[in-house]
């Protein structure tokens, strides 16, 4: 009986540890269903691009508002942890708070600042929730923000929110539970910041503190271990994780480069009767840009599934300001959530199921994918480093080149270029006529 | 006129004379086609032909980069292109290219290496800021642009995609101009709505076209002069004054055209 607190915890601690071990391995291998590409170049520059932008928030800091926030709840994620290996440990032997006899003098201090940045994350979640429901900030609006999205954004901030009130109310409890001598509650020393909130306990009767501090210390790593599984579910949460791999695998050429196909560069010299690289051989020929996920690279499905929703690439984007149909936030998380569709697909039928559905056609529409001017306005507002022109581009290849299915004005282009060596359609013997301008 | 001694080298007679010229000055479609952007060739040539710039152009014997269908999505057709250009490139040794289009110069900049072409590529707002540099292009005070408002329009392919920001904007400053920003520069810059092919057809449809935000953007500022840098924002920024019937009062310059004015070219 004594130990049947500690078997629960172990029990929910293993569930939760073996789903989302799972989930990893599922986004694992769905990533690994895009086309192979080598970035593992440059490792210096690839780790240097992962501490500025994904550790030091670097892009959020165009706008210093959500930055400072954001900051908040993300140190707050991140020191809270060592909070949570303590309970774990607590958890597991049933000791309570193991780490104080070990950080002796520091310990109310390393709890100060625990309860400050829980103070923190609570007021910057509470103030993201009005943002996105009651100010209505229209980055967070769009077509794509529906149903799940909206409700995947407030259920983390609500969430977060919930999580903060256990830790406090634990911690108050605890404090009120230690100057009362009671057993079990040793003494740590105040905590500076509960200890306002000790008069709203401190009518309380022994047992009914026992309880709130129990309930809350439960319900704050219960919450954790569901949360953690959440992440892992199909959740714009995802971002705190994946975000660290995506960055490292950044583009580091210039925004304005795009990749060269190296499958066409092939045919392009045997056909111009030029000598073919040796190497390029084994370059498997496939399709032409990409239909569907598993046409893209892996890169670009990571970045899928690091898309955190906040719109800042949507609300840069030419296209989609002047009512174009064109979201590149649309873009990642139809590619997430195609991408989802095809592994549960791959669960439920085997590897080479086909369910006679794509990314382009069923989800990504071409009138979205035409509007786009390359112009890398998204690119540079993602603060996570998403590229969705290189998807965009791929979809197009494969309108054009697999399907020739050109707006006629393209393919007008096309033969301009092919036959008069021009985009319009002028005579190339008069491409020098512009100097008779210089005597103008 | 001293104007019309101005000439015009092509690669190949000077091949044929066994000379080599320092740099090659890359045309591009636009500006050897687009009534409006050959204006800015010209005075670019003059810049080059008063500062005694060795240089040489293609002539006839240049095509397009294949850009605007590499973007459109057609690979096939770019490399094409691209894999052609570069053969003429390469047989006549060219080590350095300028060019006044941001789209040619990104795609010969950092598309053409891996096919096989390696050069040392500006853009005109570079190459002009490097003469500034050199004290070949200088301050001389007054022109017929000082105190005047400007606005400078980034171009997505020298900004965003090269992180070109400063030079034009440096070339812009010897006008003794007062170079105003519109709230959309820099990184944040707004696009005019010409790139990834969009120039060759109809937009998608929508509740404005871009270059008419962009242009009502750049008419907000109270300039009188819109400097582009690109022959595409020229073309687009030029509709939309245009199409506000603000032509008579603004007008649409690329940055080279402003220097030749400024130096009575
Ligand atoms: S590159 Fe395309 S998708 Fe991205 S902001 Fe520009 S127009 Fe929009
Ligand atoms: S792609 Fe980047 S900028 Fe766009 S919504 Fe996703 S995370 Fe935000």
């Amino acid at each position: 009986m004594e130990f049947l607190p500690q078997v629960i915890f172990l029990i929910l601690l293993s569930v939760s540890g073996f789903f989302i071990t799972k989930s990893i391995l599922r986004i694992r291998r769905n990533i690994l269903l895009g086309r192979d590409v080598n970035l593992y170049d440059r490792p210096r520059e690839r780790l240097k691009m992962m501490v500025l932008v994904a550790l030091g928030q670097k892009k959020m800091f165009k706008k210093p508002l959500p930055a400072i926030l954001h900051l908040f709840v993300y140190l707050g994620f991140i020191i809270i942890n060592i909070e949570v290996l303590e309970i774990i440990i607590d958890g597991l032997f049933g000791t309570h708070r193991i780490f104080a006899p070990v950080f002796k003098g520091l310990y109310p201090s390393l709890i100060n600042i625990f309860e400050f940045l829980a103070i923190s994350v609570l007021v910057s979640c509470a103030i993201f929730l009005v943002r996105r429901n009651i100010i209505k900030v229209k980055r967070f609006d769009g077509e794509e923000m529906k149903r799940w999205p909206k409700l995947d954004a407030n259920l983390i901030l609500s969430i977060e929110i919930f999580l903060m009130i256990c830790f406090l109310s634990m911690n108050t409890s605890d404090g009120i539970l230690q100057s009362r001598g009671s057993e079990h509650y040793i003494s740590t020393g105040d905590f500076f910041f509960t200890s306002f909130l000790k008069p709203l306990f401190n009518g309380l009767g022994t047992s009914e503190l026992i309880f709130i501090e129990r309930f809350g210390w439960w319900a704050h790593i219960m919450g954790i271990f569901a949360f953690a599984m959440y992440v892992f579910t199909d959740s714009k949460h995802l971002h705190i994780f994946i975000s660290f791999p995506n960055t490292y695998f950044s583009k580091l050429d210039p925004a304005g480069r795009l990749s060269n196909m190296p499958e066409v560069t092939k045919e392009v010299k045997l056909m111009l009767n030029l000598p073919v690289d040796s190497g390029n051989e084994n370059v498997a020929p496939g399709r032409f840009g990409a239909k569907d996920v598993q046409d893209l690279t892996w890169k670009n499905l990571m970045e899928a599934y690091s898309c955190t929703e906040c719109g800042r690439c949507t609300s840069q984007c030419p296209a989609n300001l002047t009512g174009k149909k064109l979201s590149p936030r649309k873009i990642m998380m139809d590619t997430r959530d195609r991408l989802e569709e095809v592994g549960r697909n791959i669960e439920a039928n085997g590897k080479d199921h086909q369910d006679g559905k794509s990314l382009l056609g069923d989800y990504i529409t071409v009138e979205e994918i035409m509007a786009c001017t390359t112009c890398n306005a998204c690119v540079e507002a993602c603060p996570v480093n998403i590229d969705p022109v290189s998807i965009i581009l791929q979809l197009r290849r494969f309108k054009i080149m697999e399907e020739s299915q050109a707006p006629a004005a393209w393919n007008g282009m096309f033969s301009n270029i092919e036959n008069n060596f021009a985009p319009w359609k002028f005579s190339p013997s008069d491409r020098l006529n512009w100097v008779q301008k210089l005597n103008q | 006129m001293s104007e019309n001694m101005i000439n015009v080298p092509t690669m190949a007679e000077l091949a044929a004379k066994g000379v080599t010229p320092e740099i090659l000055f890359w045309v591009g479609c636009a500006g050897s086609f687009d009534e409006r952007a050959k204006s800015i060739t010209a005075a670019f040539v003059k810049i080059l032909n008063k500062l005694s710039v060795n240089f040489a152009v293609l002539g006839t014997e240049e095509s397009c980069t294949g850009e605007p269908a590499k973007r459109a999505g057609n690979e096939f057709l770019f490399q094409v292109q691209a894999v052609s250009n570069i053969e003429v490139l390469n047989a006549y040794g060219i080590k350095k290219i300028v060019t006044a289009c941001p789209h040619c110069f990104n795609t010969i900049k950092n598309e053409y290496p891996e096919l096989g072409g390696n050069y040392e590529v500006l853009h005109h707002s570079e190459f002009l800021q490097q003469l500034i540099n050199e004290g070949k292009i200088k301050l001389q005070g007054g022109g017929e642009f000082k105190g005047k408002k400007i606005t400078y329009h980034d171009s997505c392919y020298l900004g965003r995609s090269n992180n070109i920001y400063e030079a034009p904007r440096k070339v812009l400053e010897i006008l003794d101009a007062e170079l105003v920003e519109m709230k959309r520069s820099r990184t944040k810059g707004l696009c005019c709505g010409a790139g990834g092919a969009q120039m060759f057809k109809e937009p998608e449809p929508g509740f404005k076209d871009i270059n008419i935000e962009r242009t009502e953007e750049a008419i907000g500022t109270g300039a009188k002069v819109i400097a582009a840098a690109c022959p595409f924002c020229m073309t687009m920024l030029s509709d939309g004054v245009k199409n506000k019937e603000k032509e008579s009062e603004i007008k649409v310059y690329d940055i080279a055209e402003l220097i030749a004015k400024y130096e009575g070219l």
